[in-house]
């Protein structure tokens, strides 16, 4: 038995929930991860990411010193180098001295419009608050995003206009305080493991029903009490038709409607036509399961909706969210304790990232950047010349990639994204990097796209830096640094802090926007002193618990759920809604509907979670198949399979299973080798820019082993 | 060799799904009655249809010593292993089973078509050695001698005693139909009780002074009460026909000679305490008792007995028959409950207990099948009558097990008050062989033995209890001075180590360390200190177990250790 | 609105609301109970009796994890017969059981003034260790059977249903579905089952390379056979505590 040299506890690198960890330490080894029975998110459960997939930290792929490519590269004939073969390794001050140097004189050159950063919504809020502080103070720049465009961002404008605040409205823990809830467009089970545990109890032990509405027998079907299967992309018809019953057996909450809400009128004509049966004919859901969900809905004491990417990642992702939203005004089951709204955040801190400004068109704190007296408040704050911020909103991480070249977006910083395997349409995303004057790639590993990048800056990882993540019911939460850095490696903070006083320099700017930070905890108190959200959350007072925004105060005990009195645009307002299809539906050349998602081993792009032992109980990309397809494709389970879109094709195993349903298969997007978004298709939502991820049209073909990229890897496995 | 064709599983298996979790055992039953035992796709195609994790399905099986997840011959030969078996010759028997069928078996009946088992008691001591043979189409148990001789079926079991009340219908070769029950007086209690309110028939039975006849001797009307004051329903009543305490076989013999009685007495008890469904559970290795149950229910359903509006009145009840899997356990009140709901058969911590939080979480009466057999007596010649038999603080008769050594064994019903020594030596006929009495296990292997200085202990809960010896089920087996005490000690230790479910630790441990120190005393080779062992397992056992098992699995050898002090000497040399 | 009832625990007045096990209204006057099976994040089974107390009038010890308060209850948590059944237990756990990783159990056995070598010549339970998956390893020759892995596997936290038992008695092991490989399971590996695991019976794989011997950098170099283990099995080496 060993003993560990020190226990650190901080907060988890993978999904949104924001479990605590204990990290043991051995001799700079985590050797062990435990949580406290006591800790408030998790009580002490974890997932398999969780107890065990933190050894992405100790890879030896690492990068641990700064790099620059042994060839020079030039746009249009950009190559990728994934290998350590291409690079040179050089030192801090040379690195961080030629980035400097170069995304100066582009800027000099190109000015606003040719710079662009990805920010991250695995680092933490201060190295967001930080890098969006440095293009927007430095190169005046709002082209600033991160993925959470590539996830919530249709969530996020419709929760803004309809009731101006767009994270959950609930603690997610207040399950148990549900009647009813309805699940849409999430398998929590294997995204948010341990929010379903949650909702598990509270139908086994609270008595809880469960209305599921996902095109997939997720695993909580098992536990439903109804299940509407609905087709990909029909969200807004079976949430409308819901609405159209529920006004018409008068089911809803007039007394809410009167004093909490706005524009009724014309939302209840607009649902009009949402009838259960037509409804019936656009999702394949039987009208009865819809008149029955809505009033289980309708009539529960309390309900709530919980929903993730399958509602907003979709061309009418906005109005999908909107159709939910709708629901909520019409019953009142929001505001209240157990009743509410709640977007499931994917990523650690992607709540934590667009707080603290990650996005284009808000600076920290959803602040408009074309609101002038905003705009002016963070110019004294940064020591800016008044009028001196752009105030014309910025591109979005799709518009960036799109507006690569001359005259276009010249440079791009990537600090931690991988879009490489995040963008739809990755053929397109891959020309569009070629384009690119001069990258940089801020990462732990020469990830998909930072193979692109000229200059590679050894980040760490959670493990080895302070600061704060937010999770997804807006708690923001300590990290603590466990190990020393790995090598030469350094926080994100501090490298951003100290590029950012070279390029101050070669831009010959004297009057400093502040860059001098001893600790993470002064970066957090700057944010707060902008962000009223975060003006009571101060790093003495998340030592043990963290605080749920909004902490508007030093004394303020945190917000456990939102709307209570009040919405922060004042009333409720509905929004009239039409049916819109899917930007691009099957037919007989591609006969099959693609969604992708995400599965319980792995993380989004995979750059750490492939480079885990994580990666061995799930290594290779599977494609779920419907038995009834299965039979009509002559495809028998660990098939190879050819999977082809009009963006580009993959190949890998097919597993034949009632997890989906007829016409529709499903591919995890994790996997480089047989990258899902090969495949998808960029196609936005007008309003919130958002791909269509959920939907598009494929065609399968069987082909032999030898086509599959690793027809080695095969690993049976019995879960689900 | 696994049989991965499972269409004859698939077949029957909606049927049971239907029921869920409670029907695991009968289906796990079911598939190897197809089988032969349960393979792993069978156990999963079980697992998918009655939506129980897969694991559990498993967790059940592995717990149940009549379940096999591992092939075994088509034949199976249990020999029983318990004491009253043991004096019979049953060690010579196994031998002469396995070598016989080693000998003879030639190239058309490879060796894995028969499997020859050591079973726990089979509930047949009074045809001492017992066996039970089961085979894909037949099933039949009895003594050796009379299966090896060619006639193929068990002799008659002998009734005796001073009265038959409880026996009346018993003896006769065949079970009592409906019709002779009903010519003898039968189906009238129920009758009678069915005319007054369910209060009135409690309070009959608690006049009366009857105590379960299972071995806790709790008083059977107050139980009744209790569960009848629950106001949360459905309301459940259990028979307990998991007769497995060595040396005990009365609910056997009832259930195959006089079904009736048993059926009147739940049905009088249901209507007491308000419960409309009911099951029996009969112990695994009881295969014939459970064919004559069923015909039994059979009948009184046609009869309008059992099922709607019984007899006309506003009065419903269903039972539904269960065989157990091999597990005395099982016989626990609460570890009986976890069984029928298709569990491991653990026994639950109390309180709460049965009438409170009972089976399937709701109030359940659970009696013996002799202490439900006693009901319709008490009903139909009221409590003063009954009161008249037996004595003061022990009303009524009671049926004991008699076997081992003596010259008649059977079944005896007695009123409570006689002699241990009448009844052995004067109703069953005295030491067999001309031997001389050395003791008499009393109450089973959960008992304990009483020496000839104990003869004179009068038969009654009371009397017993004033001789140091429990009253248990009844069980009174007897060995001549010719048998091995340590021989004896063994095999109960051997028994609650084989039966010991494993939950708690002072009988899962304690179980298995006395059986090691019973093994070196039988080898003749004891520690210093094994004494000093045992006194603290029996403290710690009896002291801190969770169940009656744990709590009585040493009382037999600590008996033995007070009245024998000289075996637990360490011989020198 | 609780009612608050009044006991005496080893002649020490408690007032206690209503509901309160005797373990929790001990502890509200500073009086330790030994426990072993209980886990604040596991229901409660009362089956290692490590806690069992004497209440006057009860005719068995009583287990204080379980058994609520009542009324002018009088208890001792320290008499002569509690001792010795505890006394017992844990020599017969350590005749059973390696408890080499069982830190609490061995300072319980300290307390106790518990042999060891109480019971010679016995039994105990060995099994080869399972080494069948990247994630932990599972020694059986460890498991004391308190049964939290099984609950939290189960209704406790996980609902994954991955482990059950097999056998019964004396020779009950924890086990997957007719013994195939983690894997294989539905097992989801997250681990809750390590988490409460009291003896080292579940352990994180890492843990047990560097307990075994290996550097930080040899266990980051493993190749995949390597991390997944495989199904033949490494005998454990078994030392007595």
């Amino acid at each position: 038995m060993i003993s560990p040299d020190s226990i650190t506890t901080t907060t988890c690198p993978f999904c949104g929930v924001g479990c605590t960890l204990q990290l043991h330490i051995r001799d700079q080894f985590i050797y062990k991860v435990t949580s406290p029975f006591d800790s408030i998110v998790n009580h002490g459960n974890l997932c398999v990411k969780g107890r065990f997939g933190y050894d992405y930290v100790f890879n030896r792929e690492r990068i641990t010193t700064p790099m620059i490519r042994k060839t020079p590269q030039k746009p249009g004939s950009r190559v990728p180098a994934p290998t350590l073969e291409d690079w040179t390794s050089i030192t801090w001050e040379e690195a961080l001295e030629l980035v400097a140097d170069r995304l100066a004189r582009i800027y000099q050159r190109d000015g606003s419009g040719a710079m662009a950063v990805y920010c991250c919504a695995k680092a933490t809020n201060e190295d967001n608050y930080l890098m969006q502080k440095m293009y927007r103070t430095l190169f005046r720049s709002n082209n600033i995003d991160h993925c959470t465009r590539l996830c919530h961002a249709g969530s996020v404008v419709a929760l803004q206009m309809a009731v101006g605040s767009s994270a959950m409205s609930n603690t997610a823990s207040e399950v148990i305080h549900n009647d009813v809830f309805i699940v849409t467009g999430s398998n929590v089970t294997e995204n948010h493991p341990i929010i379903a545990l949650q909702m598990k109890a509270a139908i086994e032990k609270h008595g809880a029903k469960l209305i599921v509405v996902d095109p997939r027998r997720i695993e909580l079907v098992n536990y439903a009490t109804l299940w509407l299967p609905e087709k990909p992309g029909t969200d807004v018809a079976v949430f409308s038709a819901m609405a159209h019953v529920i006004l018409q057996e008068k089911l809803y909450n007039q007394e809410f409607i009167d004093t909490r809400t706005e524009n009724f009128a014309s939302f209840a004509e607009s649902m009009e036509k949402f009838t259960p049966e037509f409804a019936e004919i656009i999702s394949g859901v039987d009208r009865e399961l819809i008149i029955q969900a809505a009033r289980m809905y309708a009539t529960a004491k309390n309900a709530a909706i919980y929903w993730a990417l399958g509602i907003p990642e979709s061309v009418h992702g906005t109005d999908n969210a909107l159709s939910l939203i709708n629901l909520a005004l019409l019953t009142g089951q929001i505001g209240r304790l157990g009743t509410g709204l709640n977007p499931l955040r994917g990523q650690n801190n992607v709540q934590g990232a667009s707080d603290a400004g990650a996005m284009p068109w808000h600076y920290p704190g959803y602040q408009r950047v074309d609101q002038e007296e905003i705009a002016r408040k963070y110019e004294t704050c940064w020591n800016i010349e008044p009028g001196g911020l752009n105030r014309e909103p910025g591109l979005t991480t799709t518009e960036i990639m799109s507006a690569v070249g001359e005259g276009g977006v010249r440079s791009l910083y990537i600090m931690g994204e991988n879009p490489m395997m995040s963008e739809p349409n990755l053929n397109h995303t891959r020309h569009q990097m070629e384009q690119l004057e001069f990258i940089v790639a801020q990462d732990l590993f020469i990830t998909e796209s930072a193979a692109y990048a000229d200059v590679f800056l050894p980040a760490v990882s959670f493990a080895e830096k302070d600061g704060t993540f937010t999770n997804t019911d807006r708690r923001v939460q300590r990290v603590r640094r466990a190990i020393d850095p790995i090598g030469q490696a350094r926080p994100d903070w501090q490298i951003i802090c100290d590029l950012a006083l070279r390029i101050e320099k070669k831009l010959g700017i004297t009057q400093s926007s502040g860059w001098n930070f001893q600790d993470p905890s002064e970066v957090l108190a700057e944010m707060g002193s902008l962000v009223p959200e975060y003006r009571g959350v101060k790093y003495d007072r998340i030592e043990k618990v963290g605080l749920q925004t909004p902490v508007p105060d030093e004394s303020h005990p945190g917000t456990p759920y939102l709307f209570r009195d009040q919405f922060p645009r004042g009333r409720g307002k509905f929004h009239p809604l039409t049916y819109i299809p899917s930007a691009e539906l099957p037919d007989e050349e591609y006969p099959m509907i693609l969604t992708t998602g995400r599965v319980l081993e792995h993380w989004h792009g995979g750059s750490m979670t492939r480079r885990s032992w994580l990666s061995d109980l799930f290594p290779e990309a599977r494609m779920e198949l419907h038995p009834t397809d299965a039979t009509r494709f002559g495809i028998h389970h660990d098939d190879p399979v050819r999977v082809t879109s009009r963006r580009g094709t993959i190949v890998l195993r097919a597993s034949i299973t009632e997890k989906t349903t007829p016409g529709v298969v499903f591919i995890p997007f994790h996997f480089a080798v047989a990258a899902a978004n090969i495949l998808t298709i960029d196609a936005l939502d007008p309003l919130a820019k958002i791909p269509e991820y959920k939907v598009c049209a494929v065609n399968i073909t069987k082909v032999t082993e030898d086509e599959l990229p690793d027809p080695g890897s095969h690993q049976p496995r019995g879960r689900y | 060799m696994t049989d991965p064709d499972v269409s004859r599983l698939l077949e029957i298996l909606p049927v049971y799904a239907k029921q869920g979790r409670p029907a695991l055992i009968p289906v796990l039953q079911k598939a190897q009655e197809i089988y032969g035992y349960v393979s792993q796709p069978a156990a999963a195609a079980i697992s998918r249809a009655l939506r129980i994790p897969l694991a559990e399905v498993y967790g059940v099986i592995e717990f149940y010593s009549l379940l096999y997840s591992q092939p075994v011959g088509k034949t199976l030969i249990h020999v029983c292993n318990d004491p009253a078996c043991a004096v019979a010759g049953a060690d010579g028997v196994f031998k002469r089973m396995t070598k016989t069928l080693e000998f003879h078996l030639d190239q058309d009946s490879p060796t894995r078509e028969i499997t020859v088992e050591r079973a726990p008691c089979l509930g047949l001591c009074e045809h001492a050695p017992a066996l039970l043979i089961q085979s894909p189409h037949h099933v039949i148990d009895g003594a050796y001698e009379d299966l090896v001789s060619g006639t193929s079926s068990r002799h008659r079991t002998k009734i005796g005693g001073t009265v038959s009340i409880l026996t009346a219908n018993c003896g006769k070769g065949h079970p009592a139909s409906l019709e002779e029950y009903q010519q003898n007086g039968g189906y009238l209690a129920i009758q009678k009780a069915l005319q007054v309110q369910p209060e009135a028939v409690i309070q009959e039975v608690k006049t009366s002074g009857l105590v379960g006849r299972g071995g806790a001797a709790f008083p059977t009307g107050i139980k009744w009460e209790g569960c009848a004051r629950e106001p949360e329903y459905p309301h459940y009543l259990v028979c307990n026909a998991d007769e497995a305490e060595p040396g005990t076989f009365k609910d056997r013999v009832i259930m195959e000679d006089d079904p009736h009685r048993i059926l009147e007495g739940i049905l009088i008890a249901a209507y007491a305490i308000g419960a409309e469904k009911g099951y029996m559970y009969i112990r695994g290795e009881y295969v014939y008792p459970y064919q004559v149950m069923k015909t039994a229910l059979d009948e009184a359903r046609k009869a309008y007995l059992i099922g709607e509006h019984i007899l006309g009145t506003d009065f419903s009840f269903e039972l539904e028959l269960r065989r157990g899997a091999g597990a005395y356990i099982c016989g626990e009140e609460t570890a009986l409950f976890e069984s029928i709901e298709g569990k491991r058969g653990f026994p639950r911590v109390k309180p709460p207990f049965p009438t409170r939080k009972g089976l399937f979480g709701k109030p359940t009466v659970i009696n013996n099948v002799e202490t439900l057999c006693n009901i319709p007596v008490i009903i139909q010649h009221g409590a003063a009558a009954y009161r008249q038999m037996g004595t003061e603080k022990s009303p009524g008769t009671k049926l004991f097990c008699l076997s081992g050594d003596i010259n008649q064994p059977g079944l005896y019903e007695i009123p409570f008050g006689m002699t241990l020594r009448e009844m052995i030596f004067q109703l069953a006929g005295g030491i067999r062989n001309q031997g001389s009495f050395q003791s008499a296990l009393v109450g089973g292997a959960a008992g304990a033995f009483a020496s000839a200085n104990q003869l004179d202990a009068p038969l009654s809960f009371e009397g017993l209890r004033s001789f140091n010896l429990p009253l248990g089920s009844g069980v009174i087996t007897v060995f001549d001075d010719s048998r091995s005490m340590p021989d004896i000690l063994l095999r109960l230790a051997h028994f609650f180590k084989e039966e010991s479910c494993g939950k708690c630790y002072p009988c899962q441990m304690g179980t298995q360390r006395q059986l090691e120190i019973m093994e070196r005393m039988a080898e003749n080779r004891l520690l210093p200190g094994d004494t000093e062992r045992l006194s603290d397992l029996a403290a710690t056992m009896t002291d801190a177990s969770l169940c009656g098992l744990g709590q009585t699995a040493s009382s037999a050898i600590s008996s033995a250790m007070r009245l024998f002090p000289h075996l637990f000497k360490i011989m020198e040399g | 609105m609780t009612e608050i009832i009044s006991l005496t625990i080893d002649s020490i007045p408690v007032s206690v609301p209503s509901g309160f096990t005797i373990l929790k209204a001990a502890e509200t006057v500073g009086i330790q109970i030994p426990t072993i099976c209980f886990h604040e994040a596991c229901t409660s089974n009362a089956l290692c009796r490590i806690c069992v107390v004497e209440v006057e009038g009860a005719r068995t010890l009583i287990p204080a994890c379980v058994a609520q308060v009542s009324e002018g209850m009088i208890v001792q948590t320290h008499s002569d017969r509690v001792q010795r059944a505890r006394r017992t237990i844990l020599e017969m756990l350590s005749s059973t059981v390696d408890l080499t990783d069982s830190p609490e159990i061995l300072a319980m056995m300290n307390d106790y003034h518990a042999d060891p070598e109480r019971f010679p010549e016995s039994n105990p339970r060995e099994f080869d260790l399972l080494d069948d998956n990247p994630m932990y390893v599972r020694d059986y020759s460890k498991c004391i059977l308190c049964w939290r892995c099984v609950q939290v596997c189960a209704e406790d936290a996980q609902y994954t249903h991955a482990i059950n038992f097999s056998q019964r008695g004396f020779d009950t092991r924890i086990d997957t579905f007719y013994h195939i490989t983690l894997p294989e399971t539905t097992c989801v590996f997250c681990g809750q089952c390590v988490a409460v695991c009291p003896t080292g019976a579940l352990k994180p794989k890492r843990q047990w390379l560097l307990e075994t011997g290996y550097s930080p950098i040899e266990i980051m170099s493993l190749t995949r056979s390597k991390r997944n283990g495989n199904k033949s099995r490494i005998q454990p080496e078994r030392k007595l505590p």
